[in-house]
């Protein structure tokens, strides 16, 4: 099984489960100082230290850990983890097999969406022959002190699933309803053990660095964000896919890659980013300035950002859990306000408004579901106003 | 439905809870293989699940409706879902949607009189590279036409024999 990526990928260089041989001879304190001196940050748009994240986990007190793989890729724009998995499923084993060791777990659970049902007989391939080859199983690579196996959980279609504590909500057996935090999964996590959730793209970089040290790592990207980033491109662009790039790329650098110069905007961050205008490609794609989960989305020049916006809106619209009242309240109304824009009927000062109402559900949602939401319409709102506002109606339907 | 279909959902979830273990965590696994033999999780499965668990019904009908891929409603023998969101959008999805309502002759959200074929909208399906998308149950399909729908369907309809009645085409 072979899915489409574009140029070389780091991790079809690093070796077999040298990753996994190399942190077994050490120690699990060394294993996390090596992960937390290289710098990884969580790869699925969140940015959170790894190291100190295992490190807290680690030093937890509890009966029974957990290593969650969180593969409920469901970003709008956003299709790395699917290429992994289809791949390089061994690294990502590999990656969780390393975390299980480092913070003392004995079970791994991988959520893989819905979606990606068809992706599970090649997962349970992969799992079959790691455990034959010891790789999986009790006493690992004659490990004493080390058992450690994985299972493959289903969601059933939610986006709000890819936030931690929604995840493990829904591993219990529940609605998909994120938690309040604190406290963090890390010591009242899954079943209420210490339990770190990482993403694929996250896991499957930690076990490269402990292949090939975090020295290595480091030599990637820049000072705030170290490494190697898997990048989905999608929209208006000659070669769309999956690209391998060091953080700290300018927008420029990447669209000329893909072959998108002359775009009007991007997107940088799927539904829950950023949209950045053509006269910010200046900008960089770091978790200190354009922060993302990989994904880019190329508008080019005949693209109506008004649409654009809805489409988003419609979305959050339909992934809101309801929890909350600033993002199920919030996200109707703002999606009716690009609605009225759309027919021409919405006033500077509405639009004042609604933008101040996002800047609400920023501050006053739960989750980071809500809190990011309103980013597509304001950042649309703000750089492409002049395209909003006066609009003549179409389809002929005055408001 | 029969009583002998009842007892059978009956000792199909009873299985699977001794197979996945009485506790609330075996919660979802269970639905997805009730949805998955028997097409959707009636009253019935529901009651019979929160019986087993040792929860009320409600909890687990909550659970049913948050998620986008359970329903307690029969769904089709091949639901569709097309993906809806902004990659595919600007590859030209809307385009196929009406392709599909055009040849299943029913809108979206809704399930064919003869029970073969649900159509869904769905959120982003990770093939944004390769848009428009769709789903047929858990099989992918990429870079769909209009023109590639009505092959979509014909594939899907030789699953139900020689001698299953051809679709009478709606316009």
């Amino acid at each position: 099984m072979k899915a489409m990526h574009e140029g070389p990928l780091t991790f079809a260089e690093v070796k077999a489960d040298d990753g996994l041989k190399a942190a077994l001879k050490e120690s699990r304190a060394v294993v996390i100082r090596q992960i937390s001196d290289s710098g990884l940050k969580g790869r699925g748009g969140a940015g959170f230290p790894t190291g100190v994240k295992w490190n807290l986990a680690a030093a937890a007190k509890a009966d029974e850990k957990f290593v969650v793989c969180n593969a409920d890729e469901g970003e709008p724009g956003t299709f790395k983890d699917r290429v992994i998995l289809t791949d390089f499923a061994d690294l990502v084993f590999e990656g969780m097999t390393i975390a299980g060791y480092a913070i003392g777990a004995r079970t791994g659970i991988i959520y893989l969406r819905a979606e990606y049902t068809y992706l599970r007989p090649h997962l349970e391939e992969t799992l079959k022959r790691r455990r034959e080859s010891n790789l999986l199983g009790e006493k690992i690579l004659g490990k004493d002190d080390f058992s450690y196996d994985i299972e493959i959980r289903m969601g059933a279609g939610a986006y709000v699933c890819g936030e931690e504590t929604a995840l493990i909500e829904s591993l219990e057996g529940h609605r998909g309803e994120p938690r309040n935090r604190p406290p963090f999964p890390v010591d009242t996590g899954f079943h209420g053990r210490p339990t770190i959730v990482n993403n694929v793209e996250t896991l499957a970089w930690g076990a490269c660095i402990m292949a090939k040290g975090a020295e290595w790592f480091k030599e990637f990207g820049t000072a705030k964000s170290s490494g190697l980033k898997l990048f989905s491109v999608s929209g208006d662009c000659e070669r769309p896919g999956v690209y391998e790039f060091p953080l700290g790329i300018s927008i420029a650098e990447l669209l000329k890659e893909v072959g998108g110069e002359g775009a009007k905007a991007v997107q940088i961050g799927g539904a829950s980013g950023h949209c950045v205008p053509a006269k910010q490609f200046d900008r960089h794609i770091a978790f200190e300035d354009v922060s993302t989960g990989g994904s880019v989305i190329v508008f080019d020049q005949s693209r109506d950002m008004l649409a654009v916006a809805k489409n988003f809106m419609e979305f959050f619209c339909e992934e809101s859990c309801g929890q909350c009242t600033p993002c199920r309240g919030g996200c109707p109304v703002l999606l009716e306000g690009l609605e009225k824009m759309e027919r021409g009927v919405c006033s500077a000062t509405y639009l004042r408004e609604l933008r101040s109402l996002g800047e609400t559900m920023q501050l006053a949602s739960k989750c980071g579901l809500g809190q990011s939401a309103p980013n597509a319409f304001l950042s649309i709102t703000e750089h492409f106003d002049s395209e909003l506002l006066g609009r003549a109606p179409t389809n002929g339907v005055e408001g | 439905m029969l009583q002998s279909d009842l007892d059978r959902l009956r000792d199909d979830i009873i299985a699977l809870a001794e197979r996945y273990g009485r506790e609330r965590s075996s919660l979802m696994p269970m639905l997805q293989d009730v949805q998955r033999k028997h097409a959707h999780i009636s009253d019935y499965a529901m009651q019979v699940i929160a019986d087993q668990l040792g929860i009320h019904p409600v909890e687990v009908y909550s659970v049913v409706t948050f998620y986008s891929f359970l329903h307690h409603e029969p769904e089709g023998k091949f639901v569709i879902r097309l993906c809806r969101t902004i990659s595919c959008e600007m590859a030209g999805k809307d385009r196929v949607a009406r392709q599909l309502e055009a040849e299943l002759g029913i809108k979206f959200g809704k399930t064919t009189d003869d029970g073969r074929f649900s159509l869904e909208w769905c959120s982003c399906l990770g093939m944004c590279d390769r848009g428009p998308a769709l789903l047929v149950n858990d099989v992918i399909y990429t870079q769909v036409t209009p023109q590639r729908v009505h092959e979509i369907l014909e594939e899907c309809r030789k699953s139900f024999g020689i001698f299953a009645p051809q679709a009478k085409e709606v316009h």
